[in-house]
């Protein structure tokens, strides 16, 4: 078995009476992305922080490089990198400089983080930047800098919060591209995110938090397999809500509805889109399960107080 | 909450990356910090001081005359210490702590949060310092004073600086916004600058407010700085150090306690 790197046990933290985290244990393995996913309000963040020991834990125990948080914090974090859901660049440094005074608060010297400099901001796409402030960037300039500047110390393991929220695709592309170029050098990524398609394709493992407790976790393909049936046809349209009670019915192993769509789950699309052509009025759309599916099958569609 | 200061090296990264910045942005920043204390000296000095005449301050060899202007040069640069720091470690400091996340940034990477409050409080005790720096330069320029004790007052205004920084940044621990910081320069830090004897000798109090008033910090300051602008020695030195030293140490571990607690959340 492969060392860990990075495990969490039995992990508890409650604010009052509310116990936001719930007995969580995860762990990664060197050169894996390990991706969280889960409402807003799941306990993502506040894991997150545990992790960094920002925030004691009110129990269990947080194991990373054969050290201990929150008492090893320093040694830990001198060997993490960071990115969080805002970006937190010093709006009064040119990119150059944030990644300079970063270095710094790891203990490097000014000039082993000078020599580090031009491949950081290559590997960002920010060279032709290298003098311009953060408020001069674009979005998703502005996260590659906040990545560049999460490897100045050369970490063995990424934390990165939500890296893509609020970037469009060409931005949210080329970040996912700087990533799995980390993972092909053997770094480790824990990632929390909203986007299934990033959880599909950046992670190895996914574990699925809901109300601060794990209710999945396994490869991408593997959490489909087991919680879907293979193919989903979505029929929307005047009388789409009659097929729920319509022989069509019989084809799914499952029916949803959400709002004026009806969401049928089958292991025999055939069946169903043959039952289905009797209703021209109706329009449907046939796909695959994805992750997404996964995701409001185990947390449910509607939306939380708190969102 | 209450555990003592652990401070490290590594605030060190934390007053350069202050410093980094103030060096692009110096000049405009102790324009601002000396314009208008020397606007209120000239003005003061020279208009009322015409007026005033005189004014008669204790000495190790009695009661002596000295001239209003450098009455109020020597209590007015303690103000000035007291106001640039206080204003560094209020407005600047709650903008890197509370606005730019600046220092959530910073704890990411291995300095932890009592190395980030050091280095908040040297670095505005550093701005008291640029700024009465530039301020005794242009005094030395004008003539006010040319006493050679000014290289000891140097460091005592340092020491102003820290005692003020530390003050303020228990209330940094606590706002919410900017707004709460008004109560601290009106409701605070203005009394504290007429019961001072920056403008006028202690003395001219009421008893019972003179007592309070010789507990300030800020007069404790004035008492040490302005015999060496006079070229003096000052007297009961130790007390009045004591007093800067004892009000910088409570409040620097309130400070902290106050911001740890912030954080925790």
């Amino acid at each position: 078995m492969a060392e860990e790197l990075f495990s969490v046990s039995n992990l508890v933290k409650r604010f009052g009476d509310n116990e936001v985290v719930r007995d969580l244990s995860f762990s990664i393995a060197p050169g894996e992305c390990l991706g969280v996913i889960g409402p807003n309000g799941a306990g993502k963040t506040t894991t997150i922080r545990m992790c960094l020991g920002q925030t004691a834990p009110d129990g269990g125990s947080i194991h990373a490089m054969g050290l201990e948080m929150p008492r090893d914090a320093r040694a830990i974090k001198q060997q993490l990198g960071v990115v969080t859901q805002m970006d937190t660049l010093d709006p009064d440094f040119t990119c150059a400089e944030n990644l300079l005074v970063y270095g710094r608060y790891f203990g490097l010297r000014d000039k082993d983080i000078k020599e580090r400099i031009p491949s950081l901001l290559e590997f960002a796409s920010l060279t032709s930047k290298a003098n311009a402030k953060p408020g001069e960037l674009s979005g998703g300039m502005k996260r590659r800098l906040s990545l560049a500047r999460a490897l100045v110390n050369n970490p063995r393991l990424l934390l990165l919060d939500e890296p893509t929220t609020g970037l469009d695709p060409q931005a949210r592309h080329l970040m996912w591209e700087r990533l799995q170029l980390l993972l092909q050098q053997g770094k480790s990524i824990l990632l929390t995110t909203h986007f299934m398609d990033e959880a599909e394709r950046l992670c190895s493992r996914l574990l699925v938090l809901d109300h601060g407790t794990k209710i999945a976790e396994g490869t991408p393909r593997d959490l489909i397999a087991k919680h879907l049936e293979p193919d989903v046809v979505e029929v929307f349209g005047q009388g789409a809500m009659a097929l729920v009670d319509s022989p069509v019915r019989a084809h799914a192993a499952r029916v949803e509805v959400s709002g004026e769509t009806v969401f049928f789950y089958t292991h025999n699309a055939h069946n169903l889109l043959e039952g289905l052509s009797a209703f021209p009025q109706l329009r449907t759309l046939h796909r695959p399960a994805n992750l997404e599916d996964l995701f409001l099958k185990l947390t449910g569609r509607q939306i939380r107080e708190d969102a | 909450m209450w555990s003592l200061p652990q401070v490290t090296l590594r605030f060190w990264p934390v007053f350069l990356r202050n410093l980094l910045v103030w060096r692009k942005l110096a000049i405009p920043s102790l324009v601002g910090n000396i314009a208008e204390p020397l606007m209120w000296l000239v003005a003061f000095g020279y208009g009322m001081g015409a007026l005033v005449g005189k004014v008669s301050v204790s000495s190790p060899q009695g009661m002596v005359e000295v001239p209003y202007i450098l009455f109020l040069a020597s209590g007015s640069i303690c103000m000035s210490a007291m106001q640039a720091a206080s204003f560094e470690a209020l407005y600047s400091a709650f903008s890197r702590m509370h606005v730019q996340k600046t220092w959530d940034s910073i704890m990411n990477a291995p300095v932890g949060l009592d190395d980030i409050v050091f280095a908040e409080m040297l670095w505005a005790a550093f701005k008291a310092l640029f700024t009465v720096t530039a301020i005794i330069g242009v005094m030395l320029v004008l003539g006010i004073t040319h006493s050679p004790k000014l290289l000891l007052a140097w460091p005592i205004l340092f020491g102003v600086g820290v005692t003020f920084s530390c003050m303020a940044l228990i209330f940094n621990a606590m706002a919410k916004g900017y707004e709460f910081f008004t109560y601290y320069f009106t409701l605070f830090l203005t009394p504290v600058m007429f019961m001072s004897g920056v403008f006028f000798p202690i003395e001219q109090l009421p008893p019972t407010v003179r007592l309070v008033a010789e507990w300030l910090p800020l007069s404790n300051a004035v008492e040490l700085v302005r015999p060496l602008f006079m070229d003096h020695w000052p007297q009961n030195a130790l007390r009045h150090v004591l007093v800067l030293a004892a009000y910088a140490g409570v409040s620097f571990w309130i400070a902290l306690a106050l911001t740890r607690k912030r954080f925790s959340k």
